[in-house]
């Protein structure tokens, strides 16, 4: 029995470090291979030894595949391919294979630089690792091998995600990696076609939560920055460097422009210059509206958002500031912070979670004098400001993706299990489909039944074709036809053709079968007789006398003979081939009821 | 001798004029033109190859057939069709046969035998195809012939089974359009079976193939356009199509479910999966609204349209749109639309200060959350977040046509509608201001609301900022903080825009009217006044008190407390606006002085007027004097005239009759003024110098009656006939003061020959109307064309002249609705003192901004004229795309004009205009046969010209010269 069987190495029910392993049709691909943020050991990384242990990974697995730049689903891929050791294609688009080194590079020197730790990727790697990438199109069939193909779709959820539809044969696997179903200002909505997989791998983030519409937050956060602004005071947005950023940044942009207001807007420099210089590039991954005016003006070449530098946090006058990092908890957004803080004039507004023990979270929760090293307190005297703008697809959102793409089963990774469970129900409950929700090294196994395509002869097709009116799909409709077999592929012709191809005479299959009717009369009489009796019987049929005495109804051949012994007796001698024996067993039914009194 | 001589001159020039007209003669005769039909034959017998006669063929469709030869065309066609073995050639003189059965005036029933007999016979699918077609042409032509659309209908069926879609598509698009009406048809039609239309459609809603699925219900929809009264059954197979893997056949289900929505909106249908049942109306809706999230967006945009005119949808469905029941960790949510509300109930004014704020409340039963089949949940939020903006933008119109059906629906749409008013594309955003306008007589905004949308007032665009003023205008403001912020935005508005002057005041001008309670308490504030103290008077010039003041005049207009609280200088303020700008400055009660104007009371009905009786009494006394004499008749035209401008003035709905007349008046004073003339009765070649008076006459009586003919929107036939008329009458004075003053015969003749060209086709175009000019000057020419066709000009001229004076004054019905052509330009506004420097030979940029009332077409129409002092002018042609269309006949042009000159010594001024062009041969009715197209174009050769339309503006300019 062919199936269908998936382990999560990373993100089943749970949240970080993505690496699911699929093996289909024979055909074993990774997906995803990500770091977990809540750790520093070993279990920031999948346990690539459940792998190892059957040998090494490229002998394992036909191909890697990356859905989106974000390090939860890419930060342990130098360490796989160039520690553990993996030589195979890893696939990903081309946004994502642009920045990706830009962020890994960025990790690697806070986790080796800052913090200190031996034992990690190099520089080298990253770039050794990066030489492996396939770059994969939109909609582009890739073929891996002969058998294996993917395909990948638009995402949303940050420049260059993708949901990838991995297909072998008639079997195939859609994984979406993280989605965004509601478009923002800089990126469209995920789509797929009624492509009906045998299991979609859906992420299921906001599984419980069904989200307000997106413009009440826009027009929320539009109206404080320019209320403050308007009052001469300075807002500090302290964001992460890709992906939020950049839709914060197209906002205040369009509004800046369209209200037509002559503060200017700083971006702390950093890898954030570069990742702009890749956002003007990917045009195409961008929304209708980006991709429509990019010609008259590419919207990611800010006019009023500048590179910031150190000194102008100084400077008089109002101004908005995009630092990061975003929790507030170090570097330039920490320190632009406390110069601002004691000012009410000003405001901080975090576009995102803070995990606890953050600045960040401690002004969100209310705290207004805080510690800072070397005890100092600071009175945070500012206004503090919070607008969640998230891009994962909310519970409606998964539902959608669900209906569009029509899959057979689901299954849930990237979520908490809770949630999992509600989000499973109401998929079981709504589709009708079976959902799973396995952990971290626990494996699903799907049966699948994979259709198996015949060939047919395009004669013997026409031949069906004008015998009856048009194909129902509801009815099954009997064809008669040679199945042939031949170097795995099958082929369904008539019988004429299957002989002539296979070089072999033609045998008749005939019956026949005696009756015996008690007639007095001759035998040319009784045949006769049977003649007039069928003639009147099967009115739809072609019944013929012929001149030697027989009777043949189609090529049903019936003789009247006398019976050797009894002379009151004729024997009926009914003979048909196999192809007629429907219709000769009803004749010979028909004929030993007997045949009516002549009148 | 000279008399003599004359003679001789005379008789050797009428040899000439008889054998040009033999040649004009000639000339109508060549109307037997080789036959069509005998060409082609030749060509198609000349071809050998079947790329060749695809080429004839394809030369030969170039040329309209007319329609005494289409038959004869068509048996050629046939007997190729029936030799030729290509199908590509076939399929060209099937879609042929199909073009020719078009034309008007033939009657394609005889062709229709020999194409149901080749289309037996054929095998090709393709031309199969193109065939049914030519039948589909041939069967719309014939719509009333029972017998003929049984029949196509019987040969549609038949070929219905057929495997190529293209064959089965056309067979369904011919059900569609000629399946029979009504069941009971008359069965005489060869003993063919009715056949049940919409069974045999339906049954190929199931097909394999997406296009014909897409066909048949095309056909559907087709049969329903026509009349056709679907059977609700229809319903179920539609809906399952909604589901189907092509979007084509989603959008066509979508419209098939609206529309038998639409036919059986009370019919009760039940809900699968449960025992309850509700109206069909709102299920559909249900399923609409589930299609605003479908993955096509071509789908999405289809049914979030058609949600829109679902009006009969029960409230709780419509309501349920806008409500995506939130929830966050299976917690019940509110929205921030509910926050706001109630932090403005309870009384609190800024929001979102604490983290938690948007803390969701309490658990949700996690059963009953329905996270897919809800129905109409959120279809609208879904929509107007759709990435694309063809789909915000139907679904903001949708909002808008259901909120105008049901108040309350408005009321709870509001806040999406402000939040639009944020979206990244400018045409959504001026959808939804214009969206809200039309519903903001059910609406009152609240605080918040109103906050929200007057920010959009900082907007860069002009539209933007216009369209808000606009909704300004038609709002209800609940508090009078509320009007106060919209003052002080508006003027915050006017500093950073200082040309969005006219329209701030005429928005003030409304939210005055509108709430004067709410600014009563307003005014010492914004008069800045003391109880004690006497402040410092504000300057008059100044746009923002104008406008202060605007917003507090005309709230006290209904307001008769709010004068006392007025200190000195706003009274004298007062009387210098309501001069100045009286249109936004009503007429006060002030204590201690005289109403300004007695106002007109506007409520009587225009026909009851006594003015309007007076304005019908006028014309009829005018209309009434046939033969008078000279003298009294002049008399009295110049009264009336005058009479007819002054009522113009005076009552502005009457203005357009009033103007349309008088000037038609004008121009029967002006002809009875030059057949006065003393000219005529002294002998010809004495007069010359007076001779001008009568040429001028009829110079002018030409401009009115093309100002007639083009100025005036509503002019129906009935007055076009007689404008004409009256430029015939112009015209024939024109010659008539020729022949008397031109010296030699020569370019009287050709005037005389054009002059009868003209009467011909005046009588070709407005044969219709011609019963109703009995006695009239034209009436009396057509009886007399037999004899003015032979004669010679003196003649004709002589004929003329009597004709002229014997003639009598039509009759000039009035339009219903007639309404002259005006324009204002308002900036350039000609006050400015400094001139506009620019270097010579390079350009400067001139703003113009105009608006026009009751001009038809104004892009093609309007033009920019600007003149030189040096008598230079320049026309200019604006962009369609500078016209705005604010509202009904009103058109506004905010243009650019491109000056350049060489240099000047002095800054001088240049006129800027605008023009309304006009092309004579645009109002002239179609000549109703087919081959007088190339004639009339020879003879009338269409005359443009342009009516200035508009007060001149002055605009100081002063090119510099270029600094080497």
């Amino acid at each position: 029995m062919p199936e269908i069987r998936v382990t999560p190495l990373g993100a089943g029910q749970d949240v970080g470090r993505s690496c699911i392993l699929v093996s289909i049709a024979g055909k074993n691909v990774m997906l995803d291979c990500g770091m977990h943020m809540g750790f520093s050991d070993d279990r920031r990384f999948p346990d690539f030894s459940y792998i190892t242990r059957s040998g090494r990974l490229t002998d394992f697995l036909d191909c890697v595949i990356i859905s989106h730049f974000h390090l939860d689903h890419c930060g342990a891929l130098p360490y796989f391919s160039e520690m553990v050791g993996y030589d195979g294609p890893i696939y990903m688009t081309q946004p994502t294979q642009a920045i990706c080194p830009i962020l890994l590079e960025d990790y690697r020197k806070i986790a080796v630089d800052k913090k200190g730790e031996a034992n990690f990727f190099t520089s080298q790697m990253i770039k050794d690792c990066m030489k492996k990438v396939v770059a994969v199109h939109l909609h582009q069939t890739v073929q891996v091998d002969d058998e294996l193909e993917i395909k990948a779709y638009y995402a949303g959820h940050v420049l260059g995600a993708a949901m990838f539809q991995i297909k072998v044969g008639s079997e195939s696997v859609v994984y979406t990696g993280d989605y965004n179903m509601t478009p923002d200002r800089h990126l469209g909505a995920a789509w797929i076609d009624k492509c009906r997989p045998n299991l979609l791998i859906t992420e299921s983030t906001y599984a419980t939560t069904i989200r307000d519409s997106k413009r009440c937050r826009e027009r929320d956060f539009l109206k404080k920055v320019h209320e403050t602004v308007e009052r001469g005071g300075k807002v500090l947005i302290p964001v992460f460097a890709l992906g939020r950023a950049q839709e914060l940044c197209i906002l205040l942009e369009t509004f800046w422009e369209r209200m037509d207001l002559k503060a200017p807007i700083y971006f702390s420099t950093g890898l954030t210059e570069k990742a702009n210089h890749y956002y003007k590039l990917f045009i195409p991954w961008t929304n209708q509206k980006i991709r429509k005016t990019f010609v008259q003006r590419n919207m990611f070449e800010f006019k009023h958002v500048k590179a910031f530098d150190r000194a102008f946090a100084d400077s008089p006058g109002p101004m908005v500031v995009f630092a990061t990092p975003g929790m507030l908890h170090a570097g330039q957004s920490l320190q632009i912070f406390r110069k601002w803080a004691g000012n009410e004039k000003n405001m901080v507004i975090m576009p995102g979670y803070c995990v606890q023990g953050t600045v960040g979270h401690k002004i969100l929760s209310g705290q207004r004098k805080l510690e800072m090293e070397g005890r100092q307190v600071l009175e945070v005297k500012m206004q503090v400001e919070y607008m969640s703008f998230s891009a994962h697809a909310d519970a409606k959102g998964i539902m959608q993706l669900v209906g569009q793409a029509e899959p057979e089963n689901v299954l849930l990774v990237h979520g908490e299990a809770k949630k999992m469970e509600f989000l499973k129900q109401k998929i079981e409950q709504e589709f009708r489909v079976s959902c799973y929700m396995p952990a971290n090294g626990e494996t699903v196994t799907l049966p699948t039944s994979p259709s198996i395509p015949v060939g047919i002869s395009l004669g013997l097709l026409k031949r069906e074709l004008a015998q009856g009116l048009l194909p129902d799909s509801k009815k099954p409709r009997l064809l008669h036809g040679t199945l042939i077999m031949k170097d795995s592929n099958f082929r369904l012709v008539s019988s004429e053709q299957a002989l002539k191809e296979l070089g072999l005479a033609e045998h008749q299959l005939r019956f026949t079968c005696r009756v015996h009717l008690h007639d007095t009369r001759k035998e040319q009489e009784t045949a006769v007789r049977v003649y007039s009796h069928l003639k009147s019987v099967l009115k739809d049929h072609c019944v013929q006398h012929l001149p030697d005495g027989s009777v043949t109804v189609e090529s049903i051949l019936i003789q009247a003979a006398a019976h050797s012994e009894d002379p009151g007796t004729k024997v009926l001698l009914v003979s048909w081939t196999y192809q007629d024996e429907e219709l000769g067993s009803y004749l010979t039914s028909l004929l030993k009821k007997g045949l009516p009194q002549a009148s | 001798m000279a008399a003599h001589l004359k003679k001789r001159v005379y008789e050797e020039f009428t040899k000439v004029v008889q054998q040009q007209q033999e040649e004009i003669a000639t000339k109508k005769l060549r109307l037997t033109k080789p036959s069509k039909s005998a060409a082609l034959h030749i060509d198609l017998c000349k071809a050998t190859s079947p790329a060749d006669a695809l080429q004839y063929l394809l030369q030969f469709a170039r040329k309209p057939v007319e329609a005494e030869s289409v038959e004869g065309v068509v048996r050629i066609l046939l007997e190729h069709y029936y030799k030729e073995n290509d199908p590509s050639v076939r399929l060209k003189i099937a879609s042929l046969l199909g073009l020719l059965s078009k034309t008007a005036g033939f009657s394609p029933d005889c062709i229709m035998d020999d194409a149901i007999n080749i289309l037996q016979n054929e095998k090709s699918h393709q031309v199969l195809a193109q065939l049914l077609d030519t039948l589909l042409a041939i069967g719309t032509k014939l719509p009333d012939n029972q017998a003929i659309q049984m029949r196509l209908v019987d040969v549609a069926c038949k070929h219905l089974t057929d495997t190529s879609h293209g064959v089965r598509n056309k067979c369904l698009q011919l059900l569609g359009n000629l399946g029979s009406l009504e069941k009971s048809v008359t069965k005489d039609a060869e003993g063919l079976a009715v056949r049940d239309v919409q069974k045999i459609i339906g049954d190929y809603f199931s097909d394999q193939d997406p296009r014909v699925r897409t066909a048949a219900i095309k056909a559907m929809l087709q049969l329903h356009e026509r009349g056709l009264k679907l059977y609700q059954t229809i319903y179920t197979q539609a809906c399952k199509l909604l589901s189907d893997d092509y979007e084509q056949v989603r959008s066509a289900a979508v419209q098939l479910i609206w529309v038998v929505s639409q036919l059986y909106p009370e019919s009760i249908v039940p809900i699968p999966s449960s025992n309850e049942e509700i109206r069909l109306v709102d299920d559909a809706f249900g399923k609409i609204c589930h299609m605003v999230s479908d993955s096509s967006w071509v789908v999405r945009v289809q049914a979030s349209k058609l949600l829109g005119s679902m009006e009969q949808v029960s409230s709780h469905f419509l309501e349920q749109t806008l409500d995506k029941k939130l929830m966050s960790d299976l917690r019940r949510k509110r929205t921030a639309h509910e926050r706001a509300k109630e932090l403005y109930t309870s009384g609190e004014f800024s929001s979102g200060r604490k983290w938690g704020d948007d803390a969701p409340k309490e658990e949700v039963d996690t059963g009953a959350v329905n996270l897919i089949e809800s129905g109409a949940c959120g279809a609208f939020v879904h929509g107007l977040e759709d990435e694309m903006y063809e789909v915000r933008i139907a679904a903001v119109e949708a909002l808008c046509m259901l909120a105008q059906s049901s108040p309350s629906f408005a009321e709870k749409c509001l806040d999406f509608l402000v939040d639009m008013f944020n979206d990244e594309i400018e045409e959504v955003r001026l959808q939804s201001i214009h969206t809200m306008r039309k519903i903001s007589n059910n609406i009152t905004l609240r605080e918040d609301q109103l906050d929200t949308v007057l920010a959009v007032l900082e907007d860069s665009s002009r539209d933007i900022r216009e369209a808000l003023h606009e909704l300004l205008c038609c709002t209800n403001v609940s508090t009078k903080e509320g009007i106060h912020l919209a003052l002080v935005e508006l003027l915050k508005n006017l500093t950073k825009y200082p040309t969005d002057r006219d329209s701030i005041w005429k928005c003030l001008k409304f939210l005055g009217s509108r709430h004067p309670t709410l600014v009563l308490p307003l005014v010492p504030e914004l008069l800045s006044t003391h109880p004690f103290f006497d402040t410092a008077e504000p300057d008059m010039d100044d746009p923002a008190y104008i406008a202060v003041l605007v917003l507090i005049f005309n709230a006290a207009k209904t307001c008769p407390t709010m004068p006392a609280l007025f200190s000195d200088h706003t009274f004298r303020h007062y009387a210098y606006l309501r001069d100045s700008l009286s249109h936004l400055v009503p007429a006060l009660r002030l204590p201690g002085r005289k109403l300004v104007s007695s106002a007109l009371s506007p409520n009587i009905m225009p026909h009851e007027d006594p003015s309007h009786q007076f304005l019908q009494q006028s014309l009829e006394r005018v209309y009434s004097l046939q033969h008078l004499d000279p003298q009294g008749t002049q008399e009295l035209l110049e009264f009336t005239i005058r009479d007819l401008q002054r009522l113009g003035e005076l009552q502005s709905e009457l203005a357009g009759v009033a103007d349309f007349s008088a000037t038609y008046l004008r121009c029967q004073l002006l002809l009875i003024k030059a057949l006065q003339e003393k000219l005529w009765n002294v002998a010809a070649p004495l007069y010359l110098k007076q001779s001008d008076l009568a040429s001028a006459a009829a110079k002018q009586i030409m401009e009115e009656t093309y100002k007639m003919e083009f100025m005036y929107s509503g002019v129906e036939n009935k007055q076009v006939v007689i404008i004409h008329h009256m430029r015939l009458q112009a015209k024939a004075l024109q010659l008539i003061v020729t022949a008397r003053t031109a010296r030699g015969v020569d370019p009287l003749f050709g005037m005389c020959e054009k002059f009868l060209q003209e009467v011909d086709f005046f009588q070709r175009c407005f044969i219709a109307d011609l019963p109703h000019l009995q006695d009239s000057f034209v009436d009396k020419l057509l009886d007399l064309m037999p004899r003015l066709m032979t004669s010679k000009p003196a003649e004709v001229v002589k004929i003329l002249h009597t004709m002229l004076r014997q003639s009598t004054f039509l009759h000039l019905p009035l339009p219903e609705q007639i309404h002259k052509a005006s324009a204002t330009i308002i900036e350039p506004a000609g006050e400015s003192d400094n001139p506009l420097r620019f270097t010579s030979g390079l350009v400067v940029a001139l703003d113009v901004d105009a608006t026009l009332e009751h001009v038809q077409d104004p892009q093609s129409t309007v033009k920019v004229q600007v003149s030189y002092p040096d008598g230079q002018a320049q026309m200019i042609h604006p962009k369609p795309a500078d016209f705005r269309n604010p509202g009904p006949g009103r058109h506004r042009l905010i243009t650019q004009v491109y000056l350049s000159h060489t240099a000047w010594t002095e800054p001088c001024q240049v006129e800027v205009r605008l023009l309304l062009a006009y092309n004579s041969s645009s109002r002239i009715p179609k000549s109703p046969w087919i081959e007088g197209g190339e004639m009339s174009s020879q003879v009338e050769t269409s005359i443009e010209g342009t009516i200035p339309f508009s007060k001149s503006v002055k605009v100081y300019i002063m090119p510099k010269p270029a600094r080497r």
